[in-house]
């Protein structure tokens, strides 16, 4: 065991000498988790929808007292009159204005008489994030528009009443567990793969693979090294990331604690994955060249961004048997609901199991010789 | 046990390729063993199959009574290795890489506090033990890597070209560090180079490899003695008369002529004697002679000698075919 400890020591010791590197995996996730956290799922506001009045009759002008009571309010858009139907539609092609409202010429009438009166939306789908939500704030504006004037006593149709269990998660919080999973993967990437391959090239390994360590010892010291850095970055992201994402009671103790463990059974993973896919290559270039690919591969498909649910079955796939998935997963639980371990039991599960896979196999293929 | 490490038909196969072709020898309780050979030549797999680095494809050898293969981690714990690379971990101290390798070796803390400084005293570095490595010069580096390998007192020692890439002070220094440790640790070294200065200084016994296999062994004073002549006499003309290869050919003492256009290479066993004869007969056929130079016998002939490989464009070698007798000597 103390050969196990000498290869630990001395990972440790150059980790304290030149930490530039590994805070490095610990600062990109944080900026992430600031600029993706900030620039997805906020309130779209501020778009411009020309409005066309064709009509000009009082139904119509009560639309416009709605649409300025959203520019007023919700600010979802501002309202731009157009007397000429061929100027707005111009710069709705040019992009100067998103959608294009068209008040027809007999929508008062129509409206009058109950004939199924109609307004048209033209909208810019090429961003359709911003459409969609023009169409939402119009949808929504449509029945009270509708509603008439005396309530009857007793309604006929059904509604919907939703109730949240948990208070309203931005963005930024939903997006927590995935950045904290990016950081020990980061760690591990670099740890495991880079400055490990750097050292086998410049002939460390070579140092050591003369003294009488054995193949078990040199691997396990490899990867309990990696580990112990990987949690490093783990708990500095679970704990600033709290911080910095809002969640309430950010430091809570005993959430810490049980993050703690998913951190751990998370390094190990991600470590003992990256021993795995590194044990036989020799070049330097190889890590830096798959070190993108193999972050989006695992990253994406796991649920981190975007829930798995929307995914082609192929991306599906991936989500089953990447360790990220599960991680994800547990510190969702932990970061948003705060569950007890139970909760999380069976994502631990299997990240000790597809530890124990890879650090097998890994010890299979590695080689005691050059 | 009665040799450091004894060689017997060792071979190393890359694919088609021999790297090291059924090899034997023996190297005697210490003695520094010289290992020469042009790049390529198979000397660094060779250190690597008797260092448990790389496993053989055929034969077998003995590390202090230990065979490479079956009892590897016996090899290990009584040989000390430099590789070829430098190896040093640059972000620690000289004090910290001993540690660690100490660790590796097993050595007990109480142990490793009297050993490490007294290592670092013995390669001059104990001004500079808290220093990290990426401030050492090479040749620093190097003799931290010394002390590094005789950390748990290895019985052999095995280097692999330790002055390649060092400026010349600092190839003197490592070089009489070595035998200095030799000295006075009883050490066994095996050691590869290409400067055939410090072998020839330095080494008990050299060992010319080429392609794999053995081209020559024995003390350097022998292999010297073995190729024909005593001093090189290298000499240029301005104008080069016809038969002038003959009239060099018949000059008392010379053993062997080359000529390369008109520059002449006589291998003699008297050089003062040739000289004088050379000189007179050049006045003689009116004969300007542009550059002369006579020398002993270097290890770099006897290299060229027996590998057949040229050192320069202008010179012809003969084959290390011509004296086969030396192919029997180990």
């Amino acid at each position: 065991m103390h050969r196990v400890w000498a290869i630990i020591e001395r990972d440790l010791r150059r980790f304290r000498r030149s930490p530039a590197l590994m805070l490095m995996s610990m600062f990109m996730p944080l900026v992430q988790l600031v600029v993706l956290g900030y620039a997805f799922g906020g309130k779209i506001q501020n778009l411009k929808v020309g409005v066309v009045d064709e009509d000009h009759g009082v139904p119509a002008i009560k639309l416009h007292e709605m649409f300025q009571a959203v520019a007023a309010n919700a600010k979802t858009f501002t309202p731009f009159y157009y007397s000429d139907k061929a100027v707005a539609e111009h710069d709705l092609r040019n992009g100067k204005i998103n959608g294009l409202l068209d008040i027809p010429p007999e929508f008062s009438r129509k409206v009058l008489a109950g004939a199924n009166p109609r307004i048209a939306l033209v909208e810019d789908n090429t961003d359709q994030f911003s459409s969609s939500a023009l169409e939402g704030a119009l949808t929504g504006m449509m029945p009270a528009y509708n509603s008439p004037q005396v309530q009857p006593r007793v309604t006929a149709g059904a509604t919907l009443a939703v109730v949240e269990v948990y208070p309203y998660v931005p963005y930024i919080q939903f997006l927590l567990p995935g950045v904290i999973v990016l950081a020990i993967f980061i760690s591990a990437m670099i740890g495991g793969g880079i400055i490990f391959i750097d050292d086998k090239a410049r002939g460390l390994h070579e140092g050591y693979l003369v003294t009488p360590i054995r193949k078990f010892e040199l691997i396990l010291g490899f990867t309990l090294a990696g580990a112990l850095k990987a949690i490093i970055a783990g708990v500095v992201l679970i704990s600033l990331g709290s911080v910095i994402a809002g969640i309430p009671d950010p430091l809570n103790p005993l959430r810490m604690m049980k993050m703690f463990i998913v951190v751990v059974a998370t390094a190990l993973a991600l470590i003992s994955m990256m021993f795995l896919i590194m044990v036989r290559v020799s070049d330097p270039l190889v890590p830096r060249a798959i070190f993108g690919v193999l972050n989006t591969v695992l990253y994406f498909p796991s649920g981190a961004v975007y829930p798995t649910g929307s995914f082609p079955a192929w991306m599906k796939a991936i989500a089953i048997v990447d360790p990220f998935t599960y991680s994800v997963h547990a510190f969702k639980q932990l970061v948003l609901k705060n569950t007890d371990l139970m909760a999380v039991s069976g994502d631990l599960l299997f990240l000790f199991v597809f530890t124990a896979i890879a650090m097998t196999l890994a010890t299979v293929l590695f080689r005691r010789t050059l | 046990m009665k040799f450091a490490v004894e060689v017997e038909n060792l071979t190393k196969r890359f694919g088609e390729f021999v790297a090291v072709d059924s090899l034997n020898f023996n190297v005697e309780h210490g003695e520094i063993f010289g290992l020469l050979g042009p790049n390529g030549a198979g000397k660094s797999t060779l250190i690597r199959m008797l260092t448990t680095l790389v496993p053989p494809t055929s034969g077998t050898a003995r590390v202090n009574g230990f065979d490479i293969v079956r009892e590897a981690n016996d090899v290990r714990q009584s040989i000390g290795v430099i590789p070829q690379a430098m190896t040093s971990d640059l972000e620690l101290s000289a004090n910290e890489n001993l540690t660690i390798f100490a660790k590796l070796y097993g050595i007990p803390r109480e142990k490793r506090k009297k050993v490490i400084p007294q290592l670092l005293e013995e390669v001059n570095l104990t001004q500079w033990a808290d220093k990290p490595v990426k401030m050492f010069s090479g040749g620093m580096r190097r003799r931290m890597e010394i002390a590094r390998g005789l950390v748990h007192e290895p019985k052999i020692f095995f280097l692999d070209e330790p002055t390649t890439g060092l400026d010349p002070v600092s190839r003197v220094s490592v070089w009489e560090m070595l035998a200095r440790l030799k000295r006075e640790r009883d050490l066994t070294i095996l050691v590869t180079t290409h400067y055939m200065d410090e072998a020839d200084k330095l080494c008990d016994r050299i060992a010319i490899i080429d392609g794999g296999k053995m081209a020559a062994l024995d003390s350097p004073l022998k292999l010297k003695a073995s190729i024909p002549g005593k001093n090189i006499i290298e000499a240029s003309f301005s104008t080069v008369p016809p038969n002038w290869l003959e009239t060099m050919q018949k000059l008392p003492e010379a053993a062997e002529v080359k000529a390369d256009g008109n520059i002449f290479r006589i291998s003699t066993n008297n050089g003062p004697r040739t000289t004088v004869e050379l000189l007179e007969a050049a006045r003689a056929a009116n004969v300007t002679v542009a550059s002369l130079s006579v020398q002993s016998t270097t290890l770099d002939d006897v290299f060229v000698h027996y590998t057949g490989h040229q050192l320069r464009d202008n010179l012809q070698t003969p084959s290390a075919a011509d004296s086969p007798f030396i192919m029997h000597r180990s």
